[in-house]
């Protein structure tokens, strides 16, 4: 409304005089509607942090059989490539897990999908190292991938969780 | 005077519409990044087709792509559905070829960056999947046997400088596949293997050569990348990259509350993955249920990465060896699309179901149940301003 009427007056160029009033409340009420954000803006809590899931890369698996830990083999997550991860199983003592049958799954649980891909462990490479093929990450948010490990120190499962 | 009482008028003015400069979060600002053309990596080469660079296999398969002698009846080309001034696709809810399909034909801008090829994903090359047409009763119709011998005849000369000698077809039948009509096939199963595997190389370097042309059909900048090259330098938007506030709250439901950028991100707005999103059939088509089916397409498919005619090595199949074969996830799954250039192609989905963006929004707010399956989507409440904000959005990538 305001600045249609200053541009009436703009384009007649009469009445000068009211002119001024409107220009100066105009002007009074954007630097009060101004202070009033910035106070609303700058007292607002802080938005909630949602609690993320927890992201560490090596964990006990579910029943403690095993000291798992799952890491890209080149260092960094890329999504939407095709990438491999290195699965380490140690056991309770420290010892190399050699030979685990082992089994991948997972998905998006805030998707409510599964993964876009079956990834596979393709490789042993040593020292309870076992090359995992296939990772694809095509969104970001939450992954899940739960291994279902069985060797000679029982069977066990363990979950890791990946956000990106 | 008068002008001092104009300028301040205009400050007035300006104060109290704002002046509409876009207020995004840092997280907002990185995912809008994440979604423009100038993030979109260099195209790969791809090491199963040993000719998928070199500009003289390009050139052929240009040549062939909008030659209607590679059909049946010398009445279709690639180029009939793929139509080169309309973001090579069609307009129809279904493509129609020698007979009548049942599905929509897909833009090719960028296809060379696929994983995977059709709506269900039902080929794994770009080479393998020019093929597919080729002898698809409904598409181009024609056999591969009929193929070889026409390339020979016709384009003998530019086949040869590209991949090497011709095999001898003198006593070869002129029809021949083992997909084609029975008589082609009774013809195909009386040929010896060399036979076969001689027609198999050529009709497979035809694909190679389709595919080396469609390298080159690549996206466009937009406006939304002219904008988020803007927003990212900090640069004052001119010209056609200032977003209205209608196109820049409908980029935000699009990052935001309509969760539309979980699956279409990054610069391709897509994901290269299938999702069950509840699209409902037509009725007289056949019955479709898209990724699940085509699983065992692919694995059959002699051309694809696994297969005898793939060049390099092994390691370029990790999309074939590592697919997901067989989960409740794949039934009526199709492939996300691309929304580049897609306001102004419709209709939308693997069949053309809806005529217009504003239903595409709809059904993705409503959420309606799959008819088989599971739709991924959850019912979203937008008012109608915002319904059409992501309409007037979706715009700025097709102009
Ligand atoms: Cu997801």
């Amino acid at each position: 409304m305001q600045s249609v009427r200053q541009s009436v007056v703009c384009t007649r160029g009469t009445g000068l005089a009211s002119l001024w009033r409107y220009l100066l409340a105009g002007l009074g009420l954007a630097a009060l509607l101004v202070g009033i954000l910035a106070v609303v803006y700058l007292t607002a809590p802080r938005s909630a942090q949602p609690a993320g899931p927890d992201v560490a890369r090596t964990k006990k698996s579910d029943n403690g059989l095993y000291m798992a830990s799952f890491v890209p083999e080149r260092g960094v997550v890329r999504q939407g490539e095709l990438e491999s991860w290195l699965l380490t199983l140690k056991t309770k003592t420290g010892a190399s897990v050699e030979r685990a049958a082992i089994a991948i799954s997972g998905g998006m649980p805030q998707h409510n999908h599964g993964l876009p891909t079956s990834p596979q462990v393709t490789d042993y490479l040593g020292e309870g190292r076992y090359r995992v093929e296939g990772l694809k990450f095509t969104m970001s948010g939450w992954w899940q991938l739960r291994f279902a490990i069985s060797s000679g120190a029982g069977s066990d499962t363990v979950l890791f969780n990946v956000v990106l | 005077m008068k002008r001092l009482f104009c300028f301040l008028a205009l400050v007035v003015a300006v104060s109290l519409v704002g002046c509409g400069k876009p207020d995004f979060s840092d997280a907002e600002k990185k995912t809008i990044a994440s979604l423009a053309l100038s993030r979109l990596p260099a195209l790969k080469p791809d090491t199963t087709n040993r000719f998928a660079d070199v500009p003289a296999a390009a050139a052929l398969g240009s040549t062939l792509f909008f030659d209607l002698g590679m059909s049946r009846d010398g009445t279709v080309s690639c180029s009939t559905c793929h139509k080169i001034d309309r973001q090579f696709q069609d307009d129809l809810p279904q493509a129609v070829g020698v007979g009548h399909t049942n599905r929509r034909t897909m833009p090719l801008a960028g296809v060379a960056r696929d994983p995977w090829f059709f709506w269900d994903g039902r080929r794994d090359s770009l080479w393998a999947q020019a093929l597919t047409p080729l002898e698809n009763p409904l598409e181009q119709a024609g056999n591969r046997a009929a193929y070889a011998h026409y390339i020979k005849a016709r384009f003998g000369e530019r086949y040869e400088r590209i991949f090497g000698p011709l095999p001898d077809f003198s006593d070869m039948p002129l029809n021949a596949s083992p997909l084609g009509t029975d008589a082609e096939k009774a013809a195909w199963n009386a040929m010896s293997g060399a036979q076969r595997d001689a027609i198999n190389g050529v009709f497979a370097n035809i694909g190679k050569a389709i595919a080396a042309f469609e390298r080159s059909i690549e996206p466009a900048p937009t406006r939304f990348d002219r904008f988020a090259l803007d927003l990212a330098t900090g640069a004052e938007p001119k010209g056609d990259a200032v977003f209205s506030k209608e196109e820049i709250l409908g980029l935000k439901l699009f990052i935001g509350k309509a969760n539309c950028v979980t699956c279409h991100d990054g610069p391709r707005f897509t994901d290269n993955g299938f999702h069950n999103t509840g699209v409902p059939p037509v009725a007289v088509l056949p019955l479709d249920r898209g990724r699940i089916d085509a699983v065992r397409q692919v694995e059959a498919d002699p051309f694809n990465c696994l297969g005898a005619f793939r060049d390099g090595d092994a390691g370029a199949c990790g999309e074939l060896r590592f697919m997901v074969k067989d989960a409740p996830q794949l039934i009526r799954a199709y492939k996300t699309p691309s929304l580049r250039g897609a306001a102004t192609r419709p209709p939308y989905m693997h069949a053309g179901q809806f005529s217009s963006l504003d239903e595409v929004v709809a059904h993705y707010a409503k959420a309606a149940p799959s008819v088989e399956g599971v739709s991924e989507v959850h019912p979203l409440e937008l008012s109608d301003r915002e319904r059409a904000a992501l309409v007037a959005f979706l715009k700025t990538l097709a102009e």
